[in-house]
């Protein structure tokens, strides 16, 4: 077991640092930030001392030791535009998005592990055809159109709902929370559904193939003959099998969730991390870029980590075949 | 994706009722473009001055149509050329109680270099100060290094800041080299705090919350006209159709920039579209320094953009009437100048006519019967329709032989390559900030120097010594009526020389609530306590 771990922490280490070069050399391709972020009637002395200001007279490499240096001192950089710690910054906003991934994590499992049971139990019935076809649609509809189509329906044309933006937080623990407030609850609803979508018609996908395949092996079978009730089959011996390959997906979909709620976060205006990214990138904010890419590089590596580490503890057969390897 | 939603929208708008403004008291506005920073002095740009100015004034100010007015201080001579004397209001408050005096002059005007990772300085309008001295309380003597004509203008884009709240001695001794009695000066990210940013505007601030809303609260000790509202919310928007959507939904009151195809929905929904036009032109610019110019075949080798007549050929290629209709919607008015007129120093020229033949003529008086083949350069997401508008000139011009390909990248990237010089013709646009026409002038086709800090946005390396002459002189002239004259001569040497063609300025265009009412402003700006109730 400790080996294992030992051996995946390294892999972890390896992928970050590939990422650290990747993200730098690629940010550095992108432009010169000073073209945009200055005032078109600064002069030329004014353009150079900005460029020398925000370090970008330095050569290529000597950038990258310097950010290697800082970031292994836990400092990645001041952001261009906003002028104080990039990682402040982008934790600033990350309440705002882990509410958000949450809460259509919640929501796609809550209502897409039911639904995928259903479905896989019963796969000729009317609700389970329905369960299927309805999935297809979460899976095909482009998540920017999706959030235009329930902004139009539920915001302008019933005005049961806001247009976009974070409601009304309150702090927890040093956090500005808002699912907590009514008004943050309005606010937060169309976003974590348009987020949740697509995660739900992938689980109920996932959950139903489990759950056919299941109903066939033996100890299933066995364990009807036994006399169980079809609720304790369901519950203990379908759930807990089928829950391995929905829990990866659960980890590797929290990932993406956090780091890429991108288009989500831009149709509802959600002042997340995933907007900031792409204000960021408009502007040319290199640290801020660089940070928030290592960050959500650090965040899916870790929650990778953890699923590793939970599927050893789900399946004694990883823990045994890896002490033997 | 565009048209999916606009057919969209239009049927759905037509079932939609009129909701009014729940709160009458409280105004929102959706916002194209986020703030960076509550400090005034820390990232010189479009979208900070124009939440700022609501908070923080300064000693002048721009009316919408860019005319520099009195603002914190009432009256401004020149002594002599070098010298300004400006007269100060009096009995003005500052949000914390304090009175405003000439120290608080001096310490804004010092305190400008001493912010710290500015990503844009406002040292370019504090450059030229030599000196800043208080006869009195409330008058400021300002002595400038040369003459400057554009103080006044120029000081119109550094907002006072209050001393006491920056923690200032009382003693404050301006010198170029660093002023004495500063304190410790608060840096940009203090000024999220209501306590630090502290001004003289008619709004307060009450909470900025980064990414999602501005919020803020009226002064009520306000030394001018009382804006309408005792609370403004400001929220950033920046994709188009969410914008939109905010505005028929009835999240926000008033939006800025909707998208020009959405206007028509817009309209049947109720709102109100106002329109001005800005004083941002849309020009091309084409490389003429040199023989060797980038993507340019079948000349031989030669550039035929250092021909006058070749350039004159492009301009009269260009149909300014069918871009104006088909691309822009109508929100565009073509160009014959720089800079719209009437503003300062204008001649009122026509836009050139589109004449196919005569440009064809031209080519071929040039040399170039046949044409050549060319690259034109544009950004893609910078102006109005920007890729759409330089696909249509590029379509005109093939059609007098001069195949043109365009080469569209987003504005960071177009920008970076544009300074490196990797277009032999490029569009783009130009807002004069100073709202007259030494700012396109001295930036876009000025001799590039890079010493002298000239010719800046100058890719085209047009040069023209006479007229450079002519614009310096121009820009140490005092006296308003000649320097008018002087700057007259000199756009009308580069226009007659098509150094630079203008296409067309744009117009600015926010949607509102019918119960709304706003004095569109050529800058672009969307300044909230302007923003009045609309007479019954």
């Amino acid at each position: 077991m400790i080996v294992y771990l030992v051996r995946r922490f390294g892999q972890s280490l390896l992928a970050i640092a590939a990422m650290a070069v990747l993200v730098f050399v690629g940010v550095y391709a992108i432009g010169n930030p000073v073209d945009i972020l200055i005032n078109p009637e600064a002069n030329q002395a004014e353009i150079e001392a900005t460029v020398a200001r925000l370090g970008l007279d330095k050569p290529l490499w000597e950038q990258f030791l310097l950010f290697v240096w800082n970031a292994l001192h836990g400092d990645l950089g001041d952001s261009f535009v906003y002028g104080r710690p990039a990682v402040e910054i982008i934790l600033e906003r990350l309440p705002a998005t882990m509410e958000l991934a949450f809460v259509a994590l919640i929501l796609s499992v809550g209502i897409g592990v039911p639904l995928g049971v259903l479905a896989g139990l019963k796969p000729d019935s009317i609700a389970g055809r329905s369960i299927m076809a309805g999935s297809i649609l979460g899976f095909s509809l482009p998540n920017f159109w999706q959030g235009m189509l329930l902004i139009l329906v539920f915001a302008v044309l019933l005005g049961w709902l806001p247009a976009g933006g974070r409601g009304e937080t309150v702090d927890v623990l040093g956090m500005q929370l808002s699912f907590l407030t009514l008004d943050g609850l309005r606010h937060l609803i169309l976003p974590a559904v348009n987020l949740a979508l697509f995660k739900m018609s992938l689980i109920i996908r996932l959950t139903r193939a489990n759950t056919r395949e299941a109903n066939l092996q033996d100890y299933v079978k066995f364990a009807r003959a036994k006399g169980l009730s079809s609720r304790r089959v369901v519950l203990v011996h379908i759930l807990k099998n089928i829950m391995i390959p929905v829990v990866t997906i659960i980890g590797l979909e929290l990932g993406s969730m956090v780091a890429f709620a991108i288009v989500t976060e831009t149709v509802f205006a959600w002042p997340g991390m995933g907007k900031l990214l792409i204000d960021s990138i408009n502007l040319l904010d290199r640290p801020l870029i660089v940070a928030y890419l290592m960050l959500t590089v650090f965040i899916i590596v870790t929650i990778n980590l953890v699923v590793d580490v939970l599927y050893s503890v789900l399946d004694p057969r990883v823990r045994l075949s890896e002490v033997k390897g | 994706m565009r048209r999916t939603y606009a057919t969209l929208m239009a049927g759905l708008i037509a079932g939609t009722a009129l909701t009014a403004p729940a709160m009458a008291e409280e105004l929102t506005i959706g916002l194209k473009s986020e703030a960076t920073s509550m400090d005034p002095q820390f990232h010189n740009l479009a979208t900070n001055t124009q939440v700022l100015s609501n908070i923080f004034e300064g000693l002048t100010e721009q009316d919408p149509v860019q005319k520099v007015e009195p603002s914190l201080a009432t009256e401004w001579t020149a002594v002599d050329d070098t010298t300004w004397r400006f007269t100060l209001r009096e009995g003005v408050k500052f949000h914390n109680g304090s009175d405003f005096t000439a120290r608080d002059v001096i310490y804004t005007y010092c305190r400008v270099p001493l912010v710290e990772n500015s990503p844009s300085s406002y040292t370019i309008f504090t450059g030229t100060m030599a000196d800043v001295t208080a006869e009195d309380d409330y008058t400021v003597i300002i002595k400038t290094e040369g003459p400057n004509p554009l103080l006044p203008t120029e000081i119109s884009n550094l907002p006072i800041v209050s001393a006491d709240a920056g923690g200032a001695e009382e003693t404050i001794t301006f010198g170029t080299d660093g002023c004495e009695g500063m304190g410790t000066v608060p840096q940009a990210g203090d000024f999220n705090s209501p306590d630090v940013a502290v001004g003289t505007g008619p709004y307060k601030l009450q909470e900025f919350t980064r990414g999602n809303q501005l919020v803020l609260s009226r002064f009520e000790d306000y030394w001018g006209e009382k804006p309408d509202w005792e609370t403004v919310m400001m929220r950033p928007i920046s994709s188009n159709g969410p914008r939109v959507a905010a505005l028929l939904a009835g999240d926000v009151m008033m939006i800025e920039s909707p998208p020009i195809q959405d206007i028509p929905r817009i309209e049947q929904g109720g709102y109100k579209i106002i329109d001005a036009l800005s004083n941002r032109i849309i020009y091309l610019h084409m490389r003429q320094d040199t023989a060797d110019a980038p993507s340019i075949s079948g000349t031989d080798g030669k550039n035929p953009l250092q021909d006058v007549n070749v350039r004159k050929a492009i301009s009269l290629a260009i149909n300014r009437e069918a871009i104006k209709e088909r691309i822009m919607g109508g929100f565009a008015v073509p160009a014959g100048e720089l800079l719209p007129p009437p503003m300062f120093g204008t001649s009122g020229r026509e836009a050139d006519p589109y004449d196919p033949e005569q440009a064809k003529a031209l080519l071929a008086d040039a040399g170039y019967p046949d044409g050549f083949e060319i690259t034109l350069g544009t950004p893609n997401d910078r102006y109005i329709n920007d890729e759409q508008v330089a696909q249509a000139i590029a379509q005109m011009l093939t059609r007098i032989g001069i195949k043109t390909n365009v080469d569209a990248s987003t504005a960071s990237q177009f920008f970076s390559r544009r300074n490196a010089l990797d277009f032999p013709i490029y569009m783009a646009g130009w807002g004069a900030s100073s709202g007259e026409m030494s700012s396109p002038l001295k930036s876009l086709v000025t001799t590039f120097d890079k010493e002298a800090g000239r010719g800046v946005t100058n890719a085209g390396r047009y040069s023209n010594a006479e007229m450079d002459a002519v614009l310096e002189e121009a820009m140490t002239t005092i006296d308003d009526a000649k320097r008018d004259a002087l700057l007259q001569k000199a756009e009308t040497m580069v226009l007659d020389d098509y150094g630079i063609i203008p296409i067309h300025y744009e117009q600015t265009v926010w949607a509102l609530d019918p119960s709304l009412d706003y004095e569109p402003r050529v800058d672009q700006y969307t300044i909230a306590f302007q923003v009045k109730k609309a007479a019954d």
